[in-house]
C-alpha cells in the first residue's frame, strides 16, 4: 500500500507545531500502525530527519501508553482497541492519514505525538487507592464475601488502562470517564467504600484543578474506549459524588 | 457556589429537569385551546391571577431559565477552553450524535426563540396587569393567542424553534437522569420516554400554532 | 566483594525466614525518616517496594522510564498469580508450592528462596484483597482458583486475562497514596544511566531525564534495582518495546554478579512473525493447550502447497497430519512443559515443516475441541449429535465462553477466524529467570545495591511455572525486600543525606555524558533497530531454543564483532538534550550487546541441559534434555571484567536438604 500521512510535528512543550505531510510505500497490511510508523521512521533516519516521537511500549493493548488520534479518531477508526492494535488492513490504497497527539490542555504536548499524561497520575494520588499498610497481618482475603455482580462490575471498571482516549475523544477533553473508573471500582468494593466520601471529593476537586473540561454526556468516550469501559461509571460518579457532598 | 464540574452538571440537569416540568404543564394548558376556548381561558385566568404562581413560581421559573443558559454558556465556555490546540481533524459523528454534540446551538435557537416568545406574550402580560394595570378580563386569553398566530412568519418561526427545542431535550432530557447519577436498568425506559416527550410536545406545540393560524 | 555468601540463615527450611526476620537490625520510625532509598522501575516488584518502604517511613525517590508508573510491563501478564491458600481443599501447602516450583525450575534455584516465596505467597492475596484488586470470585462471593502450568492443585488466583494488570494497579494505587503523602518522589520519564559508588557501597545513581535530556544526579543510601527481565536482548519478545537490561547491565559493571544469563524461558503459543517489519510477538495465554491439539503436515508437498496458497490447513486429512506433541510425548500430549512443546515446535519447523510464509509457524486446532463440546453439549439439550452444523455451533460457543477474548484477539493480529481454520502459533521469548546475583536479602554483590523481582535470578531456577513471576514480584516488593534493607540500613542511621557534590558523582556522570556524546557525534549510517534485530537475529539463531559448543562460539564472535560495529557505524539522529527516542534506545542496544554475549558465553560453559537451556551434547538417546547434577548443581555468577567474554565466573554450590532431586519426564 501507498499512503500520504499528515502528522503533527512539534519539537517541544513550548515549540509551534504544525502538520506535516509525508508520503510512505510498500505499507503491508499484516503491519501494525505503529509498525508502519517505525517503518516511516526508519525510513526519515535514512534521510537524515528527525524521526517522529511518538508513545508506545507493550504493542498488546495493555499498557496505555500508545495514544494517537488518527483520522479524527483517538487510536484510529477500529473498536476496542489501541492505536498498537490497529493493523493497516483496516486502511486503502491510496489514502491519507492524519496523525495527531490526543489533545488536551491537561494533556501537554512533550513532542510531536507525544503527551503528558501526569494529570491522571495526580488525580489517582488523590484518593485512587485504598488506604492499607503493607503488613502481612491483614485479614484473610475470603473474610469478606463479594457479591460476584458487584466484584464483576469493579473489575470492569478497574480494566481501564488509562490511556487517555476519552479525554482526546470528548469534544470538552473531560476526564469524567477515567476517574469515574477508578471511583466506581472502589465503591463497589467493601474495601473501598470506607473512604468512598473522602475519595470521591479528592479525586474530582483534582481532575477540576486539571484543567480537564465538563462532562456534557455525549458519550464518545464510552464509544472510543479501547476497553469499552461503560457510561454507567460516570453516573456512578455522580451520584456518589452527590451523596458525599451531603455528607461533608 | 455551584463550582466543581459535577456540581455544576447536576445543576444544569436539575435546572433542566425542572424546565423540562414546565414545558409538560405549559403544553397541556395550551392544547386545551385546540378543544375548548372556554377552559383555556379559565386555566390562563388562574395562572396569570394566582398569587402562589405569580409570585412564587413565576420567579423560580424565571430564574430557572436564567440559571439553565447562563450555566450553559458558562460550561460552553470553559469546555472550550480546556482545549486551546484544536485538532485539525476531529470526527465527531464517528462517536456522538449529533444532538449531543450540540447543545449549545440548539440551547441557543430555543433562547432567541424565548426572547420572542417573551415580547409576544409575556411582555403584554406584564404589562397588562402590572404596568397599566388594565381591568381583569377572565376571556381575553384565547383571543389573544389566535391573534398571534395569524402571521404565516411567525408560525413558521415557531414550528422551526420547536425543531430545535425536540432536538435539545432529545439529548437533555435522558442525559438529565445520567447527570443525577441515575444509569441503571430503568435506562431504556428513559432513553424511550425521552424520544416520545422529545417529539411529541414540540409536535404538539408545533401543532396548537398551525391549527390556530388554519382555524384563526 | 568477589566472594559469594548467599546468607541463608541456619535452622529448619521452614523456620528460616521467621527466624531470619526476628534476628536482624531495625532502623526505628525516627531514623528512617533520615534515610533515602531509590528504586529503579515500577513494574510488581518495584512499585510494591517503594510503596511498602514508603509506609515504613523512608524517603523513597522512585524511576521508571514510562511516562507512568502504571505502564511498567508487568501489567501485560495474564494467566493469574500462585498462592498456596489452599482455598480450595485440594491438598496445598506451602511446601508443595515450594516443591512444585523447584522441580518446575529443574533443580536450579536455590531452596531457602524459593521456600521463603511460597510462605508468603499467601500474603500476597490478602493484601491485594484488601487494596480493592477485583479478583474473579464465584458466586457464594469467595475467591476463584484455577489450575495452571501442569500442577496438581489449583492455586491460581486471577481477575480474567488481566491478572498482571489489576496487580500492578494495586500496587500502583499503594504508591500513589505514598506518592501524595510526599513519602515517595516519582521521577517519570527518567532513565537510570549508571550506579554511584562511595566507598564500596552504592549511593544512589545517575539519570536522564527523557523529556529535555538533562543528566542528573540523585543519591541515596541504598539503591534498589527492579527493571524486569532482559528478553528484548533477542529483539523479537513478548516483553513491552522499552524492556531493557541497562539498570541490571550498569550495576553488573560497577561489581554485582550477573547470574544464569542464559535461563531464558521461550513460552510456545504466541503469534508467528509475520513479516520483516515485525516489532513484537504477541502471546496467547498457555491455557490453550488444554482444548487446541497442536499439528504440522505428515507431507513435505502439502507444506509447499499451503503456502503457495492452493491449500487450507482444513482440506487436510487427519492420516496426513503430525500431531507431533502427541506422537512423542503420549503422557503429557500437547500439556507438556513449555520448554518442551517449544523445542519441539522448533525441531519441525527446522525440519521444514513449518506453515506460514515465514516456515516459522505450527498449527492450534481447536476443530477436535469444537466436535467433542458440540456432541457433548447436544446431548446434554437432547438435540441431534449427528447434525454437523448444530454441533459445530454449540461446540464453538463453548469454546468462546472459555477463550472468546484470545480469539478474538487472535483475530485483530492476524485477521483469520481461529473457530473456523487452525490457529498458528510458534514460540517466543517471554522471560528471563536469570538475573543479577542476590543472596537471601535480595541485595546484589555491591552492598548497598539490592535487585528483586525479575531482574534478579533468585527463585525460578532454569525454568519459571506458569503464574509464578508475578508471585515473585510482589513478594519480593511487599514483603521480603523492605525488611531486609532494615538490617543493612541500620548501620546508615548516622549518616546523614548523601551529597551528591563528591568525585565519585562527577566521575559517574562524566562517564554517562561521554557515553551520550559519543552516540549523538556519531556521523554513522545504520539505525539502532539494525543493531538490535542483527544482533537480536544472532541470538534467536544461536542462543534459542536449542544450542550447542560450535555456535555458542560463533555467537560470541558474531556479537563481539556486531557490538564493535555498532559503535563506529550506529547513526542517532538528533540532540543530547532533547526528548530523542533513538537515543535511549541506543544506549540501550549498547548494553544488550555486551550481555549477548555473556548470555553466550554463560550457555557454552554450562554443558549440561536444564529447563529452558537446552544443549545438544546433552541430550538422551530420544532427544530430550538431560541434565548434569553432578557437574553443574550450581549457579553461574559471572563477575564484571572489562569485556564480556573475560568475564569471571563464580559458582554458588545449590544443595538440597529438604527435597530429593529427581529427572523430569513427561513420556
Amino acid at each position: 500500500m501507498n499512503l500520504t500521512l499528515k502528522i503533527w510535528r512539534q519539537a517541544n512543550a513550548d515549540a509551534e507545531g504544525k502538520m506535516v505531510n509525508y508520503s510512505i510505500s510498500d505499507v503491508s497490511p499484516d503491519m501494525s500502525f505503529l509498525e508502519m510508523m517505525d517503518m516511516h521512521n526508519e525510513q526519515l533516519i535514512a534521510k537524515g530527519e528527525d524521526p517522529v516521537a511518538f508513545d508506545h511500549d507493550c504493542r498488546e493493548g495493555i499498557c496505555g501508553m500508545c495514544s494517537m488520534f488518527i483520522n479524527g479518531e483517538a487510536h484510529g477508526p477500529d473498536r476496542l482497541v489501541t492505536t498498537c492494535q490497529l493493523h493497516m488492513r483496516k486502511f486503502k490504497d491510496g489514502d491519507t492519514i492524519t496523525i495527531e497527539p490526543f489533545r488536551a490542555n491537561a494533556f501537554p504536548v512533550v513532542k510531536d505525538l507525544a503527551v503528558d499524561r501526569s494529570a491522571f497520575d495526580r488525580i489517582q494520588q488523590a484518593g485512587g487507592f485504598v488506604s492499607v499498610n503493607t503488613s502481612g497481618n491483614t485479614q484473610d482475603a475470603n473474610a469478606i464475601p463479594i457479591d460476584k455482580h458487584d466484584a464483576d462490575k469493579a473489575f470492569d471498571a478497574a480494566t481501564c488502562i488509562g490511556c487517555g482516549a476519552c479525554v482526546a475523544s470528548c469534544k470538552n477533553a473531560s476526564a469524567m470517564l477515567f476517574v469515574s473508573a477508578k471511583v466506581s471500582q472502589y465503591s463497589l468494593l467493601p474495601q473501598g467504600k470506607v473512604e468512598a466520601t473522602d475519595r470521591v471529593l479528592n479525586m474530582v476537586k483534582q481532575m477540576d484543578e486539571e484543567g480537564f473540561g465538563n462532562c456534557t454526556n455525549t458519550g464518545a468516550c464510552e464509544v472510543e474506549c479501547p476497553k469499552g469501559i461503560s457510561l454507567e461509571n460516570i453516573a456512578r460518579m455522580n451520584n456518589e459524588y452527590l451523596s458525599a457532598t451531603l455528607k461533608a | 457556589m455551584i463550582k466543581t464540574s459535577i456540581a455544576r452538571k447536576v445543576a444544569m440537569a436539575l435546572s433542566g429537569l425542572f424546565l423540562i416540568l414546565f414545558l409538560g404543564q405549559h403544553f397541556t394548558i395550551n392544547i386545551t385551546s385546540v378543544f375548548s376556548d372556554k377552559l383555556f381561558n379559565m386555566l390562563s385566568h388562574f395562572m396569570g391571577n394566582n398569587p402562589l404562581v405569580q409570585f412564587i413560581l413565576q420567579p423560580i421559573l424565571i430564574f430557572g431559565v436564567i440559571f439553565h443558559f447562563v450555566m450553559g454558556f458558562v460550561l460552553e465556555l470553559k469546555n472550550r477552553k480546556s482545549r486551546s490546540v484544536k485538532y485539525v481533524t476531529f470526527k465527531g459523528k464517528a462517536n456522538a450524535s449529533w444532538v449531543s454534540r450540540n447543545m449549545i446551538l440548539s440551547g441557543i435557537v430555543v433562547l432567541s426563540f424565548l426572547g420572542l416568545h417573551f415580547y409576544d406574550f409575556w411582555v403584554p402580560e406584564m404589562n397588562y396587569k402590572y404596568v397599566e394595570f388594565l381591568p381583569q378580563d377572565p376571556n381575553r386569553y384565547y383571543s389573544e393567542l389566535v391573534h398571534k398566530f395569524h402571521s404565516p412568519v411567525r408560525v413558521s418561526i415557531y414550528s422551526l424553534s420547536f425543531i430545535f427545542l425536540s432536538l435539545h431535550l432529545y439529548h437533555g432530557f435522558s442525559s438529565s437522569f445520567q447527570s443525577v447519577g441515575l444509569n441503571n436498568k430503568y435506562t431504556k425506559g428513559i432513553k424511550l420516554l425521552t424520544v416520545a416527550f422529545s417529539l411529541m410536545i414540540p409536535i404538539g406545540f408545533i401543532f396548537i400554532a398551525i391549527f390556530h393560524h388554519l382555524n384563526g | 566483594m568477589s566472594k559469594l555468601d548467599s546468607k541463608i540463615p541456619e535452622g529448619p527450611l521452614a523456620e528460616k525466614w521467621t527466624n531470619h526476620k526476628s534476628n536482624i537490625n531495625l532502623v526505628s520510625p525516627a531514623n528512617k525518616r533520615l534515610i533515602d532509598v531509590i528504586v529503579v522501575g515500577t513494574g510488581l516488584a518495584g512499585a510494591s517496594a517503594s510503596a511498602t518502604l514508603a509506609e515504613l517511613g523512608y524517603n523513597v525517590k522512585t524511576f521508571c522510564f514510562q511516562d507512568s508508573p502504571r505502564r511498567a510491563h508487568s501489567i501485560a501478564a495474564q494467566g493469574g498469580i500462585n498462592a498456596a491458600k489452599n482455598y480450595q481443599g485440594d491438598g496445598d501447602s506451602t511446601h508443595r508450592l515450594f516443591y512444585d516450583t523447584i522441580k518446575g525450575g529443574d533443580y536450579r534455584s536455590r531452596e531457602a528462596n524459593v521456600y521463603r516465596l511460597a510462605e508468603v505467597s499467601t500474603n500476597i492475596i490478602d493484601q491485594c484483597v484488601a487494596q480493592g484488586v477485583p479478583f474473579a470470585r464465584d458466586y457464594g462471593g469467595l475467591l476463584d482458583n484455577r489450575s495452571f502450568g501442569g500442577v496438581l492443585v489449583s492455586r491460581t488466583f486471577y481477575a480474567k486475562g488481566q491478572t498482571g494488570q489489576q496487580l500492578l494497579l494495586g500496587a500502583y494505587s499503594a504508591m500513589n497514596r505514598q506518592i501524595g503523602r510526599g513519602k515517595i518522589k516519582m521521577y517519570n520519564r527518567h532513565e537510570m544511566m549508571d550506579l554511584v559508588v562511595v566507598d564500596g557501597k552504592a549511593r544512589g545513581i545517575i539519570a536522564r531525564n527523557l523529556v529535555n535530556g538533562k543528566i542528573e544526579r540523585h543519591s541515596a543510601h541504598a539503591v534498589v534495582i527492579a527493571s524486569g527481565g532482559y528478553g528484548n536482548v533477542f529483539f523479537l519478545s513478548t516483553n513491552a518495546m522499552g524492556s531493557n537490561v541497562s539498570a541490571s547491565w550498569k550495576i553488573h559493571k560497577r561489581g554485582a554478579h550477573f547470574a544464569n544469563p542464559c535461563y531464558t524461558q521461550i513460552h510456545p503459543t504466541c503469534i508467528p512473525v509475520s513479516g520483516e517489519h515485525q516489532s513484537k510477538l504477541t502471546l496467547m495465554s498457555e491455557s490453550l493447550r488444554n482444548d487446541g491439539r497442536i499439528w504440522v503436515p505428515k507431507k513435505l508437498e502439502d507444506v509447499e502447497a499451503i503456502k503457495a496458497g492452493k491449500l487450507k490447513p482444513t482440506e487436510i486429512a487427519e492420516e496426513d497430519r503430525d500431531y507431533y506433541l502427541e506422537r512423542r510425548y503420549p503422557a503429557f500430549g500437547n500439556l507438556v512443559p513449555r520448554d518442551v512443546a517449544s523445542r519441539a515446535a522448533k525441531e519441525r519447523c527446522d525440519s521444514g515443516f513449518g506453515v506460514n510464509k515465514t516456515g516459522e509457524a505450527v498449527y492450534l486446532d481447536f476443530a477436535s475441541a469444537i466436535l467433542r463440546y458440540g456432541k457433548e453439549q447436544a446431548h446434554v439439550k437432547g438435540l441431534d449429535e449427528n447434525d454437523t452444523a448444530l454441533v459445530k455451533k454449540l461446540g464453538q460457543k463453548v469454546v468462546r465462553a472459555k477463550y472468546g477474548n484470545l480469539f478474538q484477539m487472535y483475530e485483530k493480529i492476524v485477521d483469520q477466524n481461529p473457530y473456523e481454520t487452525p490457529m498458528m502459533i510458534y514460540p517466543a521469548v517471554h522471560y528471563t529467570m536469570g538475573g543479577v546475583w542476590v543472596d537471601y536479602n535480595l541485595m546484589t554483590s555491591i552492598p548497598g545495591c539490592y535487585a528483586i523481582g525479575e531482574a534478579n535470578f533468585s527463585d525460578h531456577g532454569a525454568n519459571r511455572l506458569g503464574a509464578s513471576a508475578l508471585m515473585q514480584g510482589l513478594a519480593d516488593g511487599y514483603f521480603v525486600l523492605p525488611y531486609t534493607i532494615g538490617d543493612y540500613l541500620s548501620d546508615d542511621i548516622r549518616t546523614g543525606s548523601i551529597s551528591t557534590d563528591t568525585p565519585e558523582f562527577d566521575a559517574a556522570e562524566k562517564e554517562v555524558k561521554d557515553r551520550i556524546e559519543a552516540f549523538v557525534n556519531n556521523n554513522g549510517t545504520k539505525s539502532v533497530d539494525y543493531y538490535h534485530r542483527k544482533l537480536g537475529k544472532i541470538m534467536w539463531d544461536k542462543c534459542g531454543m536449542s544450542r550447542n559448543a560450535k555456535i555458542l562460539k560463533e555467537a560470541m564472535a558474531e556479537i563481539k564483532e556486531l557490538r564493535e560495529d555498532f559503535y563506529k557505524n550506529v547513526n542517532v539522529p538528533g540532540a543530547a538534550d532533547e526528548f530523542n527516542e533513538q537515543l535511549a534506545k541506543a544506549g540501550r542496544v549498547a548494553d544488550f550487546l555486551e550481555l549477548g554475549e555473556l548470555f553466550a558465553k554463560d550457555a557454552l560453559e554450562r554443558t549440561e541441559s536444564c529447563g529452558g537451556h537446552f544443549r545438544e551434547e546433552s541430550q538422551t538417546p530420544e532427544g530430550e534434555a538431560l541434565r548434569d547434577d553432578k557437574n553443574f548443581a550450581f549457579t553461574s555468577a559471572w563477575e564484571y571484567k572489562g569485556e564480556p567474554s573475560e568475564a569471571k565466573l563464580h559458582k554458588e554450590e545449590l544443595k538440597f536438604e529438604a527435597i530429593e532431586v529427581k529427572t523430569r519426564s513427561y513420556k
